[in-house]
């Protein structure tokens, strides 16, 4: 219903009483922008938190070794563990249900050569799907694949920081590059969101490094993906269990952390969940604090404003106003009081947020705050909804006084 | 036009009620020019504001127009006063915050009627009181008498039948009150019925029938000189 002549009233009736309208705009806008911020700061710590966890794949389990730390079974502390090729195929077969990823790892540091260029690079032996597990990006080429770790090829997958050292802006794919002695393929350049280190390393197949370096069935550590259909519980189960598993395996003390350990990204998973479960719950009551104080604010207002304006409409009804034209009146004129402050509130609290930007990431751990529209539209459809309230009730009951005491008010 | 039969009317106060109109009968034709007089507290503005379906009566009957008034809702008030009825307060009763042009034309936007016309409509009425120049003038910025003349260009401004006024010259000096007794009496000139109240005999005697009020009943009703002298 668009009615021209009544926007014209309304308008007119803002434009006469500013100080009227700014007070209740005010509180509107206030109570939003305070919601703005609110939701903003909780966005940017949650994504502090999920950017902390980027590096690798959020299902990621890592069997690790180091030496024991209790004696077991006759045997002395300080014994040092090493994990085979049978421990990696006894895990990936016994839980293969369970496992959506898996790769042994080697991890091994020798110099990279191209022509004149060379330097030490960390370089991982692998199976294929590591790719995910450490969410390698493939910029150029492949990754290594079943064929190159059957046949125990002797290619390299190389990240984007080690291409530029060597090869600067010239092309690397194709290229043969001198490892440690032994001329290998370049097959793939990739690049890594974990940060720089991680974009300078390489990856060369498992069986390859096994054969070359050593000639044995050794593996520093395994790394599994566990199948996403687990619950985050049923996950940190299965890491335990596994972790017991290979103890018991490898005559290891129960509880020896040090010797062989299981790191669970669901565990960790699992803490964020909390920790962002609480936050959220704070921001819920706190924020709908904020809107109940703007809704009460409001109300005051339109209580305070419809007294004021009684006699006004005891002279209006007097020239033949109905009840109705008064209260909608009213009605329109605090729902669009309420909808410009809301956007006002909005627009200041979304500039703020920009303003901080990535300003406080580093003390505050709050990184990119910013609202999701569907929150803020929620909250100023909540609070226009109280200015249609909080209008309404008041406004009926002055449009049906009699207009002769609406008149005696002053 | 105004037919009253044993009109009853009583206030509440606390847990008493001031019995104000005890049984007034009145009945007042179309084209009349009456004045109400009485003492302060004599129900005069009471009996008013009941005519003007500002408030509404106990007991007895009540017809405007031939139509009886009763278990009238606000919208169905509000529509006869805008059809009807003209209202010239004594304290003007001007929105504050709109130019005398506006306030003018205010009742012929209940009327529904558009805006260009409104406005047209509105300088004609202010040009009859002689306020044209001051159209877009705040109400502050008027004098008494400027301010009831265009009080009086919006009651008229919807052509009402009745024109209904409390007290309209109790605010103004007695070169303002010919001005606004001129304005009623041509008013009535052209046909509309004017009631008024007054507390001034000079006032009175110019209307041409002069109802007295006394603790709620009515003690005279009489056709003034002006009265006798148009009728014949
Ligand atoms: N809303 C009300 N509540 C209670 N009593 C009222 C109310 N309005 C008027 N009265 C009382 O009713 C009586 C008549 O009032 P009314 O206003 O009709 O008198 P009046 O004749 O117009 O007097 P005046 O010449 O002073 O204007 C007075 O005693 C007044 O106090
Ligand atoms: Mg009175």
């Amino acid at each position: 219903m668009f009615d021209l002549d009544r926007w014209r009233e309304i308008f007119q009736s803002i434009n006469k009483n500013r100080l009227r309208s700014v007070m209740s705009g005010f509180t509107v806008a206030f109570a939003i922008l305070l919601f703005t911020l609110l939701f903003g700061i909780v966005s940017g710590l949650s994504n502090t938190f999920k950017g902390a966890f980027v590096d690798d794949a959020q299902n990621a389990m890592f069997v690790r070794v180091w030496k024991t730390s209790k004696p077991y079974k006759g045997l002395q502390t300080g014994r040092r563990i090493q994990l085979k090729n049978k421990d990696y195929n006894y895990v990936t077969d016994e839980y293969a249900s369970k496992i959506q990823y898996q790769s042994a790892r080697i991890y091994k540091n020798f110099s990279i050569k191209y022509k004149n260029e060379a330097s030490n690079y960390s370089i991982t032996a692998v199976n294929p799907d590591h790719q995910f597990l450490e969410k390698t990006i493939i910029e150029e080429g492949r990754y290594l694949n079943e064929r190159d770790l059957n046949e125990a090829s002797k290619v390299i997958v190389i990240g984007r920081l080690i291409k530029k050292d060597l090869f600067g802006e010239r092309p690397a794919l194709g290229k043969r590059v001198n490892v440690n002695g032994s001329s290998y393929l370049i097959i793939g350049i990739f690049s890594d969101d974990g940060g720089d280190n991680e974009e300078r390393k390489a990856y060369i197949p498992l069986t390859t490094a096994q054969k070359m370096y050593g000639n044995n069935d050794y593996v520093s550590q395994i790394a599994l993906g566990y199948n996403p259909n687990l619950s985050l519980t049923e996950a940190v189960t299965f890491g335990n269990r596994l972790e017991r598993d290979l103890r018991s395996k490898l005559n290891i003390h129960p509880d020896d952390q040090s010797a062989l350990s299981v790191r669970n990204m669901a565990e960790a998973n699992k803490g964020i969940g909390q920790f962002m479960g609480i936050l959220y719950a704070i921001v819920i009551i706190v924020g709908s604090g904020t809107l109940v104080a703007g809704i009460i604010g409001i109300s005051n207002i339109m209580i305070f404003v419809i007294k004021e304006r009684t006699k006004e409409f005891g002279i209006r009804k007097a020239l033949g106003a109905k009840p109705a034209s008064i209260v909608a009146m009213v009605v329109q004129e605090s729902v669009l009081i309420t909808t410009l402050a809301g956007y006002l509130g909005l627009s200041l609290g979304t500039y703020i947020l920009s303003l901080i930007g990535d300003s406080l990431e580093e003390n505050y751990f709050i990184k990119d705050p910013s609202v999701s529209p569907g929150i803020v539209i929620g909250a100023t459809v909540v609070l226009i909804l109280s200015g249609l309230i909080a209008g309404y009730v008041p406004a009926k009951k002055a449009a049906n006084i009699k207009p002769i005491e609406a008149l005696r008010a002053d | 036009m105004i037919k009253i039969e044993k009109l009853h009317k009583s206030y509440p106060i606390g847990k008493d009620s001031l019995h104000v109109l005890k049984g007034i009968d009145l009945h007042i034709k179309e084209g009349e020019f009456v004045s109400i007089m009485g003492s302060s507290g004599s129900g005069k503005s009471t009996l008013l504001n009941i005519v003007g379906l500002l408030d509404v009566h106990d007991e007895g009957n009540y017809f405007l127009n031939g139509q009886l008034i009763k278990d009238m809702n606000e919208k169905k008030a509000a529509l006869l006063r805008n059809k009807f009825l003209g209202f010239i307060f004594q304290s003007f009763n001007l929105i504050s915050y709109k130019t005398a042009l506006e306030n003018v034309a205010l009742p012929l936007y209940y009327k529904g009627i558009s805006r260009k016309e409104r406005l047209k409509t509105a300088l004609d009425y202010l040009e009859k009181v002689g306020l044209k120049e001051w159209a877009e003038h705040l109400p502050n910025e008027l004098s008494g008498g400027q301010k009831q003349r265009v009080a009086i260009a919006r009651a008229l401004v919807t052509k009402p039948k009745v024109v209904l006024a409390d007290e309209p010259t109790g605010a103004l000096d007695s070169t303002t009150t010919d001005s606004v007794m001129d304005l009623l009496k041509d008013i009535n000139d052209e046909g509309m019925t004017v009631f008024v109240i007054t507390h001034e005999e000079e006032v009175a005697e110019q209307t041409k029938r002069v109802v007295r009020l006394k603790d709620g009943l009515i003690i005279s009703d009489e056709i003034t000189a002006v009265g006798k002298s148009k009728a014949v």
